[in-house]
């Protein structure tokens, strides 16, 4: 061995997060059990995995479905479920246009469906709840970070964690019933009377960092590639270090 | 084989260009980084090869434009699964800044940096050999900043998670240093034709 490569900055150390990567090799089934609605465009479904290894909160699998003549289509999807439900997994899914693998979640499938799995996959968007966390997402963005504010209460943490979520409207706001003091939601089209519409807005953003809790927030962006960057800059301006925020972007 | 009752997937002909699992993404790019994109202006910019080389240098946005300007023109792979058809980008060949600080034989992996501080490592054979590029144009313009702008690494035959946006420099090593996502599970190489996309793969 010569020398070892140290980074230039600190954005990528290794050992912030150890995550485990066993089983992201094998691909297992997944037994559908339930379906919820949670938007006109969106639903979560709930699958048995019975050999499920476990996952923390932020992270995604590899999803795969298989016609009769061999072809397959696979994705990524972020969980939404926390780590504290054993043996089952929950994604929701947006209803894209023309999506072949969606298309068949929302028209197709049935509670007794199997598809298969690998994962979980990346510890870099992963949360094991041991730092305050600051999560920001948009849309259906909003899926790993439930996880994490899931697993926060399923653990009674009392490490601080805050949610603000952007939404195009009430309607579209998955999660909408489960959210509680530690969210504040943000509406793009259309709000309830008495709630502003617009953009997420550094006056938002400014004064969650103006009260840092001690040790600081890390930060969790994840949505569509434009909300990420405007996210990251709100971010970034109200002087949150570049290497303290981590981006999922869906593409 | 595990069929999916009822799935019968898009409408496909046999594409000898698209590699296993992998879908075309059409006119869409999408954008995949972990980190925030960085404000890196083509004078703030530099490009660096050292390591295990007769002649450490670095580049600027001037000094790397002067060497013979080189394309490619194909097709490029993600590992989420989406690939893109027919793209073209500018830039310089690997090979013109190697010829310039002449790695020494006992040079066998790279590892590729970014003005971020993101990483990943690559086997010195796949950088070599007119397949790699710093890339500076896509589509004949300037690369956007979200797709690594003003230059980024450019190795199309693997995922594209091995060609590092912002690329800040190569250092060439004496054996295989898992960079960012090799990290976080990826696999070292990432060969989409033999579908490479996690370690153990």
């Amino acid at each position: 061995m010569t020398e070892t490569f140290t980074p230039p900055t600190r954005f990528a150390v290794p050992g912030r997060i150890a995550v485990s990567e066993q089983a992201a090799a094998v691909w297992q089934t997944a037994r559908l059990t339930e379906i919820r609605r949670e938007t006109p465009h969106a639903s979560t479904f709930r699958f048995a995995v019975p050999d499920w290894a476990g996952h923390l909160p932020g992270q995604h699998l590899m999803l795969r479905l298989t016609a009769a003549d061999g072809y397959a289509a696979q994705r990524h999807y972020s969980i939404a479920s926390p780590p504290e439900d054993a043996g089952h997994i929950e994604l929701t899914l947006d209803h894209v246009e023309g999506g072949e693998v969606s298309g068949w979640f929302h028209t197709v499938a049935r509670p007794g469906d199997e598809v298969e799995v690998r994962g979980p996959l990346s510890g870099f968007f992963a949360w094991p709840g041991d730092r305050p966390a600051l999560l920001i997402g948009a849309g259906s963005g909003v899926v790993p970070l439930m996880s994490m504010v899931r697993h926060h209460r399923a653990r009674g943490l009392d490490v601080p964690l805050r949610l603000l979520v952007s939404a195009r409207g009430p309607e579209e706001l998955i999660y909408a019933r489960e959210f509680g003091a530690e969210t504040t939601p943000v509406f793009t089209r259309s709000a309830p009377e008495g709630v502003v519409v617009g953009r997420m807005t550094a006056a938002l953003v400014a004064p969650l960092l103006a009260e840092q809790p001690p040790g600081g927030w890390e930060a969790y962006v994840c949505g569509s590639n434009s909300f990420a960057e405007h996210a990251s800059r709100l971010l970034v301006a109200a002087g949150q270090p570049v290497d303290r925020i981590r981006i999922e972007r869906f593409g | 084989m595990n069929v999916t009752r009822g799935f019968t997937g898009r409408t496909r002909g046999h594409d000898p260009g698209l590699p296993p699992g992998q879908y075309d993404a059409g006119e869409d790019w999408p954008v995949l980084s972990a980190e925030v994109t960085p404000e890196l202006t083509p004078a703030d910019w530099s490009f660096r090869v050292d390591g295990l080389v007769e002649r450490p240098r670095s580049w600027d946005w001037e000094q790397a434009h002067a060497l013979p300007v080189s394309e490619y023109r194909g097709d490029i792979h993600c590992v989420t699964s989406w690939s893109k058809f027919g793209v073209r980008f500018g830039g310089v060949s690997l090979d013109a800044f190697f010829n310039v600080v002449r790695p020494h034989v006992s040079a066998t992996h790279a590892v590729a940096y970014s003005h971020t501080g993101y990483t990943t490592n690559l086997p010195l054979a796949d950088l070599t050999g007119g397949r790699a590029w710093i890339a500076f144009e896509y589509e004949g313009k300037p690369l956007d900043p979200e797709h690594g702008g003003p230059a980024r690494l450019l190795v199309p035959h693997l995922y594209f998670w091995k060609s590092a946006k912002w690329i800040a420099g190569i250092r060439l090593l004496d054996h295989d240093e898992p960079g960012f996502w090799e990290q976080n599970g990826y696999h070292a190489r990432g060969n989409p034709w033999e579908e490479q996309r996690y370690s153990g793969d």
